[in-house]
């Protein structure tokens, strides 16, 4: 029972994390129609420029800070730079321009800060919480990663639902022509999703480093779930990004922790097929009409 | 002979057999090293062809191809360590053994579009290669398995250079794989193929069965995966472990079919020798230079990425694309130059 416990509470935390990423990929799927995998490497870089803050000044909040400006600008720039001339092409150029980028951004990465990974500083304490005389498997700082994730979905889900400037960007990634006509800066509008997608990213990489060590590699197994999240939940739901990062942070949790890690990869892949076999658009998709 | 060079099984045999006799020469005259690097060429050609064939003709692609790569290369591996199994039949059986697991994926994917079916086979990538680190009896872990190098026949003569017998052995296998493709696309099943591709409703109007069209191409280009893992694992490497099958190589065959160009067979061969070259080049041009030990390491990937980029930008529909637009632009140009020359 304890141990079901433990699984159920680290899946939370892991499943939070996920739907960050997962979430930082729905708004660029949203917003440019484009799978971004280089989306763990730039969360990667904006970890790696925190640590280097903390490092410098010893202050954790400013080094959070600094990574998600970091993140606010290396998302703009990225969209402005490589994805505008690629907009409207065939699909898998883009999905080709963002592997090199990925690897690009690998690359510069190992050059500047080395491939060994190396450590980064936890907000709050990594003892888990006493109940009784048992340790659970759930740390303040877990306590710490959730609710900051619960806080991004939130301040999302109020920038789209009730603000002018979320009207705007919906109505640019959903119906461009029309919402040029009506006086939407469509091209502002995709950067800013970029923008937003990459400090949603560079807040998971802050919050996932301390457990997972930082080093150019160390965030691709969490790209790969968070992309099997994201597709769980249909690609075009923030709500489904969540709930699609919780069910597979929870499900992977309990398959390595009953059956060993080694089938981790396939746990996910068995519960992406069986969803998908019922849902081919993910677990929230809007039922879509046929063009003739 | 013009009637004969226009069915496509007599002009399909003449590539073939041309192109066998350029590699016959090639290999004539190459270095070992440079044999071996041919060797390599030609698996990444296998699966490079099957995967652009079926992204061509069915519009339908896979992240899945390198899971599929690892399945004909464990299969043959196994066969010949375990069964004693001769190079040919276990190549074949790994060939088989892909077809055989593509199908309950294609079956499974079939209703799945775009980034639904990306990261359907994305997770297939990642997830097979898993097993190997599960059954470890089977399939030796982490270590993988190994093989003993392909030996040339006798009567080739005892000096006969190991390579070029790999080189020979990877070639033709690839040319079978060029043989049976080039017949496909051109074929009455191609055709269906493509009209499903094009308009799915219409063609299944004009009684195509879509789904069972695009699993048939799935499952070719799956066999050709698997002998393009089959030759990686028993001929080039005689080695196969999890790691060299993981989610990497997927995505460098992505993106080398998309690279070298959607859809055409030559897009292949182009994928196939920036696959091989690339990371050659830029290893060279890394150890060459004078450069801390961090820079230096992490270089040819920096340039891989570059390329990646730069290669989209420049070219959108690949190096075949832009390879045929100037083509047709020197074309033009003579065209231009014969019409205005003056008339005598």
């Amino acid at each position: 029972m304890t141990k079901f416990v433990d699984l159920t509470l680290s899946g939370i935390s892991t499943g939070a994390v996920y739907a960050a990423v997962a979430l930082a990929l729905v708004l660029i799927w949203r917003a440019t129609r484009i799978v971004n995998f280089a989306q763990g490497a730039m969360l990667m870089i904006t970890t790696f420029i925190a640590s280097a803050v903390i490092r410098k000044t010893g202050s954790y909040v400013l080094g959070f800070f600094v990574a998600l400006c970091a993140g606010l600008l290396i998302g703009a720039v990225i969209e402005r730079v490589l994805i505008r001339p690629i907009e409207g092409g065939p699909p898998l150029n883009a999905v080709i321009v963002t592997l090199g980028l990925y690897t690009l951004l690998v690359a510069v990465a190992g050059m500047i800060w080395s491939n060994t990974p190396r450590s980064f500083p936890a907000a709050f304490s990594l003892r888990g919480y006493r109940v009784g005389s048992t340790t659970l498997l759930f740390t303040p700082n877990d306590t710490f990663i959730v609710g900051v994730v619960i806080a991004l979905a939130l301040v999302l889900a109020l920038l789209f639902r009730a603000t002018p400037l979320g009207l705007q960007m919906r109505a640019a990634a959903f119906a461009p022509e029309a919402a040029r006509l009506l006086g939407v800066r469509v091209g502002r509008m995709l950067t800013l999703g970029w923008a937003l997608a990459a400090v949603a990213g560079a807040l998971a990489g802050v919050l996932v480093a301390p457990s997972t060590f930082l080093g150019p590699n160390t965030f691709d197994p969490i790209l790969i779930s968070a992309f099997v999240a994201a597709v769980l939940g249909g690609l075009d739901s923030p709500p489904g990004a969540v709930v699609g990062g919780l069910v597979l942070g929870l499900a992977l949790s309990y398959v390595s922790g009953y059956e060993g890690s080694a089938l981790e990869p396939m746990a996910a892949l068995v519960i992406l097929m069986l969803v998908l076999l019922v849902r081919p658009g993910g677990l929230f998709s809007a039922s879509r009409e046929r063009q003739v | 002979m013009k009637l004969l060079l226009r069915l496509t099984l007599i002009r399909a045999l003449a590539i073939v057999l041309a192109t066998g006799g350029l590699l016959f020469l090639i290999t004539e005259v190459l270095s070992d090293y440079r044999n071996s690097q041919i060797a390599t060429g030609a698996y990444y050609f296998a699966a490079l062809a099957g995967l652009t064939v079926l992204a061509g003709l069915s519009g339908r692609i896979s992240l899945g191809h390198g899971a599929l790569m690892a399945v004909g290369a464990y299969t043959a591996l196994l066969l010949m360590g375990r069964e004693n199994w001769a190079l040919a039949p276990a190549l074949a059986a790994g060939a088989a053994a892909a077809a055989v697991v593509g199908l309950p994926l294609s079956v499974a994917t079939t209703r799945l579009e775009g980034p639904y079916l990306a990261g359907a086979t994305l997770a297939f990538a990642v997830g097979l290669p898993a097993l190997g680190d599960r059954f470890p009896g089977l399939f030796g872990g982490e270590n993988g398995l190994t093989a003993n190098p392909p030996t040339p026949p006798s009567w080739l003569g005892s000096g006969f250079s190991l390579f070029r017998w790999e080189a020979w052995t990877a070639c033709l296998s690839a040319l079978i794989v060029l043989f049976v493709l080039y017949n496909l696309v051109h074929s009455g099943l191609g055709r269906s193929l493509r009209a499903a591709r094009d308009d799915r409703v219409a063609a299944s109007l004009c009684g195509l069965r879509v789904g069972r069209l695009q699993t048939t191409a799935f499952v070719v280009s799956a066999a050709c995966a698997g002998l393009g893992g089959g030759l990686l694992g028993a001929v080039v490497q005689q080695l196969a472990t999890p790691s060299a099958f993981g989610i990497q190589l997927s995505l460098f065959l992505l993106a080398g079919v998309v690279i070298g160009g959607l859809g055409s067979l030559w897009g292949a061969i182009w994928g196939a020798a920036l696959l091989v070259l690339l990371p050659n080049w830029s290893n060279d041009l890394a150890g060459s230079l004078s450069l801390s030990t961090n820079v230096k390491n992490n270089l040819p990937l920096a340039v891989y990425g570059a390329v990646l980029i730069g290669a989209m930008l420049v070219w959108p529909s690949g190096i075949q694309g832009g390879v045929r637009a100037a083509g047709s632009r020197a074309a033009r140009g003579l065209r231009r130059f014969w019409d205005t020359r003056p008339q005598t």
